[in-house]
C-alpha cells in the first residue's frame, strides 16, 4: 500500500511499488487523461507535476512519489491552470488531442515559475513533449496569451 | 477528382475500380424507409436524431484524429438542420453501409476526402429533417409550410414558435422530401464561419476517450512479444514461468505473436520478459535497406504503366540534350503518439471492439475473421483516434486483439503495443525511386519523361484494385501534373520489396511531388530562369494555381533575388482537389541549414471551418518536415533498425519554424486538406538548400545528402 496526495486528495493504492505512476493512474485508478507514447520520457505525454514540478510519469516508480504530492490533468487547477485552458480555447490547439494533456501540464509546470517566458525559454520547456500533429506553433501562441492574461492584461 | 480509386460498396474484400465515383451516387436517405416515432423521437435519416426532449443528435460518419471531421461534418449538418452545432450532441457511427464514403468505396476515412466526400449528402440529410420540422408546424398551426422559418432549433411563424423537440412526434410522420434545395453559399450561417472545434476543450483538458482509454467491467489487459523480424512467427513458445507471475491469467499464441493477458497492462508487460520464444523468422530475414533499393534499380527498365501522356516524347527527347535527374525517398514509420491498442470483447453474444480506427468496415472483417464469426456478429465503437496518418487504415492490431480475446471468452482484454512495438511493425512509407528526363527548348520544357517505382500499398490491402499495372495510390500528383508540357510520359512500375507499406499521409503526391517539384527547379536553374516565373509560364491554363502560386511568393517576401546566407525556394502543386504552393526560406549554410519560414497559400474552394484548415496545413507542414529533414527507416536482416523517438525522430519544438497560411477562396466546392499540406515540404526546402549552397539533393531525408539542419 503507498500512500500518496493526489489531486488535493489523500489516496492509497494497492499496486506493486515499482509499477510507474503512469500505469497506476491509469488502470488502478482509472484517470487515463494521462497519456502513454514512448514509455521512455522521449515523448512527454504522460506529463504530471510532483510537488508542483513536471515530471514524467511513465518511468517514475510509484514507490518514488510516496508521501508526495501528485497532480494530474484531470486535477491541475487555479490561476495558471485557467490561464491556459483559457489560451488553449482561444487559440484552438488541439488537433487529435493525445498529447495534450501533456503540453498543458508542461505549461502549466513553466508558467508557474516563469509568468513571462520567451520564446527561448519556451522552446526550453516544450522541447520534450511531442506533438505529432504539429500544433506547435499554436502550443507557443497560446503560452504566450496565458502569460499576458496572467499579467492582467 | 483527386481520390484515385474506390472499393465495391458490397463488401470491401470484393473491390472494384471505380475512379472519381464521387457523389454521382447521389443521396440515400439511410436504410430506414420512412422516419421512426419511436418514444416520440424523430430519426429521419442516418445522420440525425431529434428527441421529444429537444436534445439533437448528430451522428458523425468519419473518426476523428485531428483533422475535424467531428467539428467539420457537424457544421454541414447544423447549417441546413438550422441548428446551433454547439449545442448537438455527436456520436461516432458504427459500421452501417449508410456511412460509406463514395470517394473511397468503403467506411474508410482517409485520402483527404471526409468533406469533400460529405458536402452534398450530409447538408441534404439535415435540410431533409428541417423540411420535415418545418412541415409538422405548418400542419398544426394550419399556415402555408412556405410562410414558416427554421432557425436556431426551432420553427418560427410570426409570433408563433416551436421547438424541434415538440415536433419531434409529428415530424416523424411527414413524408421524407424528394426535392431537397439546397442554401447559396451566400447564406451560410455555420459554414465558412469561426467556431471553437467541439472537441477541442475537452482534448485540453485530458476528457477526451481515445481507444488506449476505453474501459470495460473486468477488462484484463494485454502485451504482445513479436518477431524482431517482419512478418515472422512464432515457431515455439515456454510461456510456463510468464505465467505463473503475480496478476498474469494467461499466455496466448496468436501465430504472429505471444500475448500475456494481466490484471494490469504492467503486470502483462513485466512478464515479457519471461517469455521464451523461439520464431521463424521467414523470408524478410534476408532484406536489408540496400537490397530493398535495389530491388527498386532492378525494375527501372521495366517500361512500367502509363499515367497520363501528351505529344511524343520519345521524339522531342532525341532531338536535345535530355537532363537527367534519379530522385529517391527513404521509408517512415507513422509513429501516432497513440501507440496501436485495441478492445475486444468475444462472447457468445458476438465481438465488440473498441478501437482507434480509420477503417470500421476493415475492422468488422478483421474481427470477424479472427474470432471465426460473421461481420455482421461484430460490432465496431470507434472512438477518438490519438493520431491516425494513415497507420489506422491497417488493422492487425484488432485482429491481433481478437484472435486473444477470443481464448478468454466473455472477458474483455485491452492489447496495448509498446512504443517499439509500433515503430518495429509498422507498415512503413514506400520507398521510392524516380527517373527524370527532360529537354528545354527557348527556356520552357519541350519535352518530360518521368518514373516512379515503387512497391505498392493497394495490392496488399485491397488487392484486386489495381488494374493494369496501376496503382491510384502511387499515381498522385501524376495525375493531377499541373503544368502544360508539349510532350510529357508519366509513369508508375510496381516493384515489390519484401517488406509491407502502408498509406502514410499524403501517400505518394510527396513522392511525386519530391522528385517533380524538385526537376522543374533543376530545369528552371538550367534554363537560367526564376523558379516562379518558369512554373508559371507553364500554368496558364490553371489560374488557381497561379494565384496560389504568386499569393506564396508575395506573401513570402520572395523577390528572386537571394541575399547572402539566406534564400528561397517554391514548391506548387494541385492535390485533393486543392491548390497550393509553398515558399520556404532557410538561412546559415550547408553545416548549418536554419529553416526560418514555410509560406503556404491554399485554394481549397469553400473552406468549411476556416480556422481548421490553416491548422490542418500547419500540421501538414509539421509532418512535411519529418519526410524531410532526417527521420527515416532502416532495415537490417528484416528488423526495422529503429525503435523509440530517440533513434525515428519527430520535429520538436525549436525545430518548427513559423508557418504562414493564406486561404484564396474560389468559391468552387471544397477541396482535401487532411493532407494538403505535407508534401511541397521537402521539394521547397531541397530547393532552397540548392539556392542556399550550390548542393542539390536528390534524396530524402535530405541530411543523408551531406547538409546539416539546426
Amino acid at each position: 500500500m503507498t500512500k500518496l496526495e493526489l489531486n488535493n486528495q489523500t489516496i492509497t493504492v494497492d499496486s506493486p511499488e515499482d509499477t510507474p505512476l503512469l500505469w497506476v493512474l491509469r488502470d488502478y485508478l482509472g484517470m487515463t487523461g494521462t497519456k502513454f507514447g514512448c514509455g521512455a520520457t522521449l515523448c512527454r505525454a504522460c506529463t504530471v507535476h510532483v510537488d508542483g514540478v513536471a515530471t514524467f510519469s511513465c518511468v517514475l516508480p510509484l514507490s518514488a512519489v510516496a508521501g508526495r504530492k501528485v497532480t494530474t490533468i484531470e486535477g491541475v487547477s487555479g490561476r495558471v491552470a485557467d490561464a491556459v485552458h483559457n489560451a488553449w480555447d482561444k487559440i484552438q490547439v488541439p488537433q487529435c488531442g493525445y498529447c495534450q494533456s501533456g503540453q498543458v501540464m508542461s505549461a502549466v509546470a513553466l508558467l508557474s515559475k516563469n509568468a513571462k517566458p520567451s520564446d527561448a525559454e519556451i522552446d526550453d520547456a516544450m522541447k520534450g513533449n511531442l506533438c505529432r500533429c504539429g500544433t506547435y506553433q499554436r502550443i507557443r501562441l497560446a503560452i504566450h496569451d496565458a502569460a499576458r492574461q496572467l499579467e492582467g492584461r | 477528382m483527386n481520390a484515385p480509386i474506390g472499393l465495391s460498396r458490397r463488401s470491401f474484400l470484393k473491390t472494384a475500380a471505380l475512379v472519381g465515383g464521387g457523389l454521382m451516387l447521389g443521396f440515400r436517405l439511410g436504410d430506414v424507409e420512412t422516419a421512426r416515432a419511436a418514444d416520440g423521437a424523430f430519426d429521419p435519416n442516418a445522420w440525425i436524431k431529434v428527441r421529444a426532449d429537444g436534445l439533437v443528435t448528430l451522428i458523425c460518419p468519419r473518426n476523428e484524429m485531428g483533422q475535424d471531421v467531428y467539428t467539420s461534418l457537424t457544421m454541414l449538418l447544423a447549417e441546413e438542420l438550422s441548428v446551433d452545432p454547439r449545442r448537438v450532441e455527436i456520436e461516432q457511427a458504427a459500421v452501417n453501409s449508410v456511412y460509406l464514403n463514395k470517394l473511397m468505396g468503403s467506411q474508410i476515412t482517409g485520402g483527404s476526402t471526409s468533406v469533400r466526400d460529405a458536402w452534398e449528402p450530409l447538408r441534404k440529410a439535415g435540410a431533409a429533417a428541417r423540411i420535415m420540422l418545418v412541415n409538422a408546424a405548418a400542419t398544426s398551426w394550419n399556415v402555408p409550410a412556405a410562410d414558416c422559418r427554421a432557425e436556431n432549433g426551432e420553427v418560427i411563424h410570426g409570433a408563433k414558435r416551436s421547438a424541434y423537440g415538440a415536433l419531434a412526434g409529428a415530424a416523424a410522420q411527414q413524408p421524407i422530401p424528394q426535392d431537397i434545395p439546397l442554401k447559396p453559399a451566400s447564406a451560410f450561417e455555420v459554414i465558412g464561419k469561426p467556431l471553437p472545434r467541439l472537441d477541442g476543450a475537452d482534448k485540453a483538458r485530458g476528457r477526451t476517450v481515445f481507444g488506449i482509454d476505453a474501459k470495460q467491467p473486468g477488462m484484463l489487459y494485454a502485451a504482445i512479444a513479436m518477431c524482431p523480424v517482419l512478418g515472422g512467427k512464432v515457431a515455439s513458445f515456454d510461456g510456463g514461468s510468464a505465467e505463473k507471475r503475480p496478476g498474469v491469467s494467461k499466455v496466448v499464441n496468436i501465430g504472429d505473436g505471444v500475448a500475456v493477458v494481466a490484471d494490469h497492462y504492467w503486470s502483462a508487460k513485466s512478464a515479457l520478459a519471461d517469455l521464451h520464444v523461439q520464431w521463424n523468422e521467414g523470408p524478410a530475414a534476408r532484406i536489408d535497406t540496400a537490397t530493398i533499393y535495389a530491388a527498386l534499380e532492378r525494375a527501372k527498365d521495366n517500361p512500367g504503366a502509363v499515367v497520363k501522356q501528351a505529344g511524343n516524347v520519345s521524339t522531342a527527347l532525341a532531338k536535345g540534350k535530355p537532363i537527367e535527374a534519379r530522385y529517391t525517398s527513404q521509408m517512415l514509420a507513422h509513429a501516432t503518439l497513440e501507440p496501436q491498442n485495441c478492445l475486444a470483447r468475444v462472447s457468445s453474444d458476438g465481438v465488440d471492439v473498441w478501437a482507434s480506427t480509420q477503417y470500421p468496415q476493415g475492422a468488422q472483417a478483421a474481427a470477424a475473421s479472427a474470432a471465426g464469426v460473421e461481420p455482421r456478429q461484430v460490432r465496431i465503437h470507434p472512438q477518438f483516434i490519438g493520431g491516425g496518418f494513415g497507420r489506422r487504415l491497417d488493422v492487425d492490431f484488432i485482429a491481433q486483439c481478437v484472435s486473444i480475446a477470443k481464448a478468454m471468452p466473455g472477458t474483455p482484454v485491452k492489447l496495448i503495443w509498446t512504443r517499439e512495438d509500433d515503430t518495429t511493425h509498422d507498415f512503413y512509407r514506400p520507398p521510392s525511386l524516380h527517373l527524370v528526363r527532360a529537354t528545354l527548348d527557348h527556356g520552357r520544357i519541350a519535352a518530360l519523361s518521368y518514373k516512379m517505382i515503387s512497391p505498392s500499398i493497394t495490392n496488399r490491402l485491397f488487392p484486386g484494385v489495381v488494374k493494369d499495372g496501376l496503382d491510384g495510390f502511387m499515381t498522385e500528383g501524376l495525375v493531377s501534373f499541373t503544368y502544360d508540357i508539349p510532350n510529357l510520359d508519366l509513369r508508375t512500375v510496381i516493384q515489390e520489396v519484401g517488406i509491407s507499406v502502408g498509406y502514410w499521409r499524403s501517400v505518394s503526391n510527396a513522392l511525386n511531388a519530391f522528385a517533380i517539384e524538385s526537376f522543374i527547379d533543376e530545369l528552371a536553374h538550367a534554363s537560367r530562369q526564376d523558379p516562379i516565373a518558369f512554373r508559371l509560364a507553364m500554368l496558364e491554363h490553371l489560374p488557381r494555381q497561379r494565384a496560389v502560386l504568386e499569393r506564396a511568393a508575395k506573401d513570402a517576401g520572395y523577390t528572386g533575388k537571394n541575399i547572402k546566407g539566406q534564400a528561397y525556394g517554391v514548391a506548387s502543386m494541385e492535390c485533393y482537389d486543392t491548390h497550393i504552393a509553398l515558399v520556404a526560406k532557410v538561412s546559415g549554410a550547408a553545416d548549418k541549414v536554419k529553416v526560418e519560414r514555410l509560406t503556404y497559400a491554399v485554394d481549397c474552394g469553400i473552406a468549411v471551418h476556416p480556422d481548421q484548415v490553416v491548422a490542418q496545413i500547419e500540421g501538414g507542414a509539421v509532418t512535411g518536415l519529418i519526410n524531410t529533414i532526417r527521420s527515416k527507416v532502416t532495415v537490417k536482416q528484416g528488423r526495422v533498425e529503429q525503435a523509440n523517438f530517440n533513434s525515428f525522430t519527430i520535429p520538436r519544438m525549436p525545430e518548427v519554424p513559423p508557418i504562414a497560411v493564406a486561404l484564396l477562396d474560389s468559391g468552387g466546392n471544397p477541396g482535401g486538406l487532411g493532407e494538403a499540406g505535407v508534401p511541397l515540404v521537402a521539394p521547397a526546402i531541397a530547393n532552397a538548400v540548392f539556392a542556399l549552397t550550390g548542393t542539390r539533393i536528390r534524396a530524402l531525408p535530405l541530411e543523408d545528402g551531406g547538409i546539416r539542419f539546426v
